[in-house]
């Protein structure tokens, strides 16, 4: 049977791990290798990069990290942030990463998302979607709507989020890696209505990200919100929970989850 | 020594970035006296049916593919390096394959013709069944998991070659192996610790 996945997510800059990584055992927690090594171990099922450099002539450091990791980890690596040419793609996968994430590109133009899919292949494109909440609560009788932004969050685009997964999943996409920016940061975890109306609505894969807190939340997202997998990053980074202590609870809850003896 | 066969297709540096942290030696390369040369041959590859077999044509590598085989060199085909040792494939209309193996490959049926709605690509860790053991999965029990990203599976005209099958909502073939062939639906190289097992035995095996 086909297994839920437990993403970890790093956020890298200028080559180096931000939003603090807490683990006794590393000797710098600054290096997102020796971070994902750790997760490797643990039994994390994928790993995600973000890369947050905000200088385009820094962005080489990311592919030295991508390559580093490679050799040390062998599990699939997205890689995500400022992705807007293939030749950017290529350069990237080249390095080791198995599948790029595409949010601001795919935005200004959607053909983007074609062209790469064409070029590398389905598997390999994962459209990332960040939505905030514009209608009511489905619990208050309402009919919930998400719009897309992007730029990180910052700039509206005026698109509704299910209608827009439809689209990239028609384009190419390979999985949607979708983003509550109201639940984001929060810990008070996944906006499931979301991550329902979006994982019913397209026939590829979802992640579901934004607002982690508890492993309830880690269950409720797959199990609630139908997602295909979740992304976290704090509940991890701090050791709050371990990836296999969370993947042994949702485990006993019932889901399918890969356990990984060590 | 081992030649990963480069047709621009996938990413060919995890493959041998995982031979290598299993101890064996691995070049990409896709020149012909290279590939002859080698001990060991690996078509590894992500991507569409059509589009690999016209690389392997434009690049001249079908004959160099056909002729390590046929010498008896232990040859590992992975994902569409599985596929393409098949007859044809519908993907995107019906392309031939290198016939090395007679069968077809064919696409999940489509969510809306399941009864349970699964989602394609079929991406991410499931378990294979072990239908003949083989000296590539030596030290590895059965249903054990294993990292798939896929659309299309394989269906083989002569049953003794299945060596796993997998379910995904239908079971089908994730492993082949006949003589000096092994090829995998799933991706060794992301498997994690049961992945470099398999490489490991790849690199030792007569």
């Amino acid at each position: 049977m086909l297994t839920k996945r437990i993403i970890p997510c790093l956020d890298v800059k200028d080559g180096r791990v931000v939003k603090g990584v807490s683990f006794v055992n590393l000797r710098d927690a600054g290096d997102p290798v020796e971070v994902a090594k750790i997760y490797d171990e643990g039994g994390g099922d994928e790993l995600c990069f973000l890369d947050i450099t905000a200088s385009h002539e820094k962005r080489g450091t990311l592919l030295d990290v991508v390559s580093r990791t490679a050799e040390q980890v062998f599990m699939p690596l997205t890689v995500g942030g400022g992705i807007t040419t293939l030749e950017d793609i290529r350069r990237l996968l080249n390095a080791g990463a198995d599948k790029v994430s595409i949010n601001t590109a795919a935005v200004q133009d959607p053909g983007f998302v074609s062209a790469a899919s064409n070029r590398f292949g389905t598997q390999c494109i994962v459209v990332a979607i960040d939505a905030k909440r514009v209608g009511p609560m489905l619990s208050t009788g309402g009919k919930p709507r998400w719009e897309i932004y992007t730029h990180g969050g910052r700039k509206p685009a005026g698109i509704d989020a299910v209608q827009w997964a439809e689209q990239m999943e028609a384009n190419g996409a390979g999985e949607i890696l979708l983003t509550s920016m109201d639940q984001d940061g929060t810990r008070h975890g996944y906006d499931l209505e979301l991550t329902a109306a979006v994982s019913e609505a397209v026939s590829i894969p979802v992640i579901a990200s934004g607002g982690a807190g508890t492993l309830d939340h880690l269950y409720d997202a797959l199990a609630v919100g139908k997602a295909d997998a979740v992304l976290a990053a704090s509940i991890f980074h701090y050791q709050t929970h371990s990836i296999s202590e969370t993947k042994t609870y949702l485990h006993q809850r019932g889901l399918p989850i890969r356990l990984v003896k060590n | 020594m081992i030649a990963i066969i480069d047709y621009e297709m996938g990413n060919l540096r995890s493959v041998q970035k995982a031979f290598e942290a299993v101890g064996h030696s691995a070049v990409v390369t896709r020149d012909p006296k290279v590939i002859d040369r080698a001990s060991r041959v690996v078509l590894p590859g992500v991507g569409a049916f059509g589009d690999c077999m016209a690389n392997l044509n434009r690049f001249g590598l079908v004959e160099p593919i056909c002729q390590s085989i046929a010498r008896g060199k232990p040859f590992l085909g992975i994902c569409l390096g599985l596929q393409v040792l098949f007859t044809e494939s519908e993907e995107f209309g019906v392309h031939q394959g290198l016939n090395i193996l007679g069968g077809k490959v064919k696409k999940f049926p489509c969510p809306s013709q399941q009864s349970a709605s699964l989602k394609i690509p079929h991406m991410g860790w499931n378990t294979i069944h072990i239908k003949t053991p083989t000296p590539l999965l030596q030290g590895i029990q059965s249903d054990t998991h294993v990292y798939f990203v896929h659309s299309y599976y394989v269906e083989p005209s002569d049953p003794t070659v299945v060596c796993t099958e997998t379910r995904y909502g239908i079971s089908f073939v994730s492993s082949v192996w006949r003589d000096n062939i092994f090829a995998a639906q799933f991706h060794p190289e992301k498997s994690q610790r049961v992945g470099l097992q398999i490489l490991r035995n790849f690199g030792v095996w007569h």
